[in-house]
């Protein structure tokens, strides 16, 4: 067989997903780069020439050293994501196996997908009724005889909207694991001579780790690039990368500075996923990855 | 690699041990109508080959599984090495358990599989890594050392198995159905060399199985379970030649079942006639003849004396070693092999298709079974 027949195969299944790729993947991201060094232009618009500016501007390179603003706000992005992926992890893993557990199984799947039938904003919103001044959990705090809580605008309705958001993306990964463990090799570890924690930490969580990989990129990723969550409940005063992206190409209209922050937050973002399979790859996990 | 091996050691079938496992009126129960087993009493000696063999769903897995510590019995009481059982966790017993479908750890390779229990013991490194040595090279599988269990065949994952259990040095070593998804000739090599491994270490080997002619030859002692009860305990010979039961005549091997009724202390009334056995029997009271096909006397000439009768070759099946002839005995079926050693004398003779021959059924190889 040559070359030439086997190319015209593989069309037909290799086609549309690589045209969809180019198209919608490949094009948009080369476009934002390309336009990470370009300039705004007095009435808004991109213009030449070529230039590192936005760059400059986003590391806060000056005269003068260096000017934290917008790292210091890419570090709160980053803080959200780790404290939400850990926090949707230590709530998530046992829920997993909760509900593999549980006879009603399929009806706790659909409690946890239930969500998104309603539409994000309202879920949002719903936040913002809970955690205002007047809202339902002052009321009930007032039942019990407490005093109110100033939740609405805070960081911390911030990071509640955040993590609830996203828990059923590292559920839903997790469990699917969950699910096939062999738990037969709990038993052939505790014929080993290990104890219960032993033997979990041996037989049963590496046979969860493909899941909770899977879930912890499906909420990192979302969450550190976060800005509708930030802005709603943090009453526009929460600000984080996303936010700065999202005002680069909206009110301020200066689409290369906003192609610049999203270039390296993506960048930092693929850094974090490539030491990581470095990491697993070293541990002889590359199945994992 | 895989070097055919004959068994090394000579089999005395006496082994005189000390009892090593004492399990007395052991039940369990996991739904309210059927008991997975109804009261069990063995005992298992030291350094002994002991098998446990019964059709699936016997109970034979659940006592295995309740030995290993993974189910409490409900009721009776279970001994371990001196130690009674009652409460103790898996990973506190005197026991090793080789799972059937080996349970191998898949993120660890062969090495780290092994040295698993003893690292659980929190032995230092280089005494880990000697024993784990050692295991590999007894099982024949130091090669493979770095391997992953996903990149092993069948029999290489059942050394591994067997290593990892082994490497422990426990007092018993439990095996459920180790060789049962191994083809027939990786099968057959892997008994030889569980029977020479058992042999050269001096375990207490309980293997549980419902293959009876696995069963027969690796065992020093065989109980055959049926229905959470054992039915019959003893040597293989003793089980083979003298079937307790119309269960384990039937379940060890091939037997003709002969109902009847005696007619005198020696004399039973049977469809093929009147026989005479070899036992003292109760005047009028029902029971079963059992004779091995091996075991039953064909020849072309009539002979004189008791037991004798005549029958149409209904059917013959050639396996090779033997002839198997499917006899009518006025209405009454029989089976009887003739070996295919080609001597001419009595009893190794041809037949054919609807030929009318002489059956014998020798008084001493009719077993009475009091059922």
């Amino acid at each position: 067989m040559n070359k030439r027949t086997r190319w015209t195969r593989l069309l037909p299944t290799l086609g549309p997903g690589t045209v969809w790729l180019l198209v919608f993947t490949l094009v948009p991201t080369l476009l934002i780069f390309y336009t990470s060094f370009l300039q705004r232009d007095p009435h808004g618009w991109l213009s030449g020439p070529l230039t590192l500016e936005n760059y400059r501007r986003f590391f806060g390179i000056g005269p003068d050293g260096i000017d934290p603003l917008y790292l210091n706000i890419l570090g709160r992005s980053l803080l959200l994501g780790f404290v939400t992926t850990l926090a949707a992890a230590l709530i998530g893993y046992p829920f997993a196996f909760f509900i593999a557990a549980s006879p009603r199984k399929n009806l706790l799947l659909l409690l946890v997908v239930l969500p998104f039938w309603t539409n994000f904003l309202i879920r949002v919103y719903a936040w913002i009724v809970i955690f205002q001044r007047k809202g339902v959990l002052n009321a009930l705090l007032g039942q019990l005889g407490l005093d109110p809580v100033l939740l609405y605008p805070s960081w911390t309705a911030v990071y509640v909207g955040t993590i609830y958001t996203y828990l059923p993306f590292l559920i839903l990964p997790l469990y699917a694991s969950v699910e096939k463990i062999d738990w037969t090799l709990l038993e052939a570890a505790h014929d080993l001579g290990a104890g219960k924690l032993r033997g979990f930490w041996h037989a049963v969580f590496p046979q969860t780790l493909p899941g909770l990989i899977a879930g912890i990129l499906l909420v990192f990723i979302p969450a550190v690039g976060t800005f509708v969550i930030s802005d709603l409940l943090g009453a526009g005063k929460a600000i984080l990368v996303g936010n700065v992206i999202q005002q680069q190409f909206g009110a301020s209209r200066d689409w290369a500075f906003g192609s610049a922050a999203a270039f390296v937050l993506m960048a930092v973002v693929l850094a974090g996923l490539w030491l990581y399979a470095r990491w697993a790859g070293e541990r002889g996990m590359e199945e994992l990855v | 690699m895989e070097q055919r091996k004959l068994f090394k050691g000579k089999r005395t079938r006496t082994p005189g041990g000390e009892t090593i496992v004492r399990l007395s009126g052991v039940r369990k129960r996991f739904d309210p109508q059927t008991a997975a087993l109804d009261g069990v009493d063995l005992e298992v000696r030291a350094g002994e080959f002991f098998s446990l063999l019964g059709p699936s769903g016997c109970g034979k897995t659940t006592l295995l599984r309740i030995l290993a510590g993974f189910e409490e019995p409900d009721e009776g009481r279970v001994e371990i090495a001196g130690g009674g059982m009652q409460g103790v966790p898996p990973y506190r017993r005197p026991v090793n358990l080789v799972f059937q479908n080996y349970a191998l750890f898949p993120h660890m390779n062969v090495f780290d599989n092994i040295a698993f229990g003893l690292r659980m013991k929190r032995l230092p490194g280089d005494e880990v890594h000697a024993r784990v040595g050692w295991a590999l090279e007894l099982v024949d599988i130091a090669g493979l050392a770095l391997r992953r269990p996903h990149e092993l065949s069948g029999g290489q994952k059942q050394r591994v198995a067997l290593a990892r259990a082994l490497v422990n040095e426990p007092e018993v070593l439990l095996l459920d159905e180790p060789l049962g998804a191994l083809d027939y000739k990786l099968r057959k090599q892997l008994q030889v060399e569980l029977m020479n491994l058992q042999e050269e270490l001096g375990l207490t080997f309980i293997y549980v199985t419902h293959d009876q002619e696995e069963a027969l030859v690796m065992s020093d002692r065989i109980a055959v379970m049926r229905e959470g009860r054992v039915e019959q305990l003893g040597l293989p010979e003793a089980l083979y030649e003298r079937p307790a039961s119309r269960f384990v005549a039937q379940f060890l091997g091939t037997s003709n079942l002969i109902p009847g009724t005696a007619l005198s202390e020696r004399e039973v009334e049977t469809p093929l006639g009147t026989l005479r056995v070899a036992e003292t029997l109760q005047s009028g009271r029902r029971y079963t003849l059992s004779i091995r096909p091996e075991k039953v006397r064909l020849s072309r000439n009539a002979s004189r004396g008791p037991n004798r009768t005549w029958a149409r070759v209904d059917d013959i099946i050639y396996t090779g070693a033997e002839n198997q002839y499917l006899l009518d005995a006025g209405g009454f079926e029989l089976v009887a092999y003739t070996l295919n050693s080609d001597i001419q004398e009595p009893g190794y003779e041809e037949f054919d298709y609807d030929e009318r021959i002489a059956v014998h059924l020798p008084e001493e190889n009719l077993v009475v079974i009091h059922e």
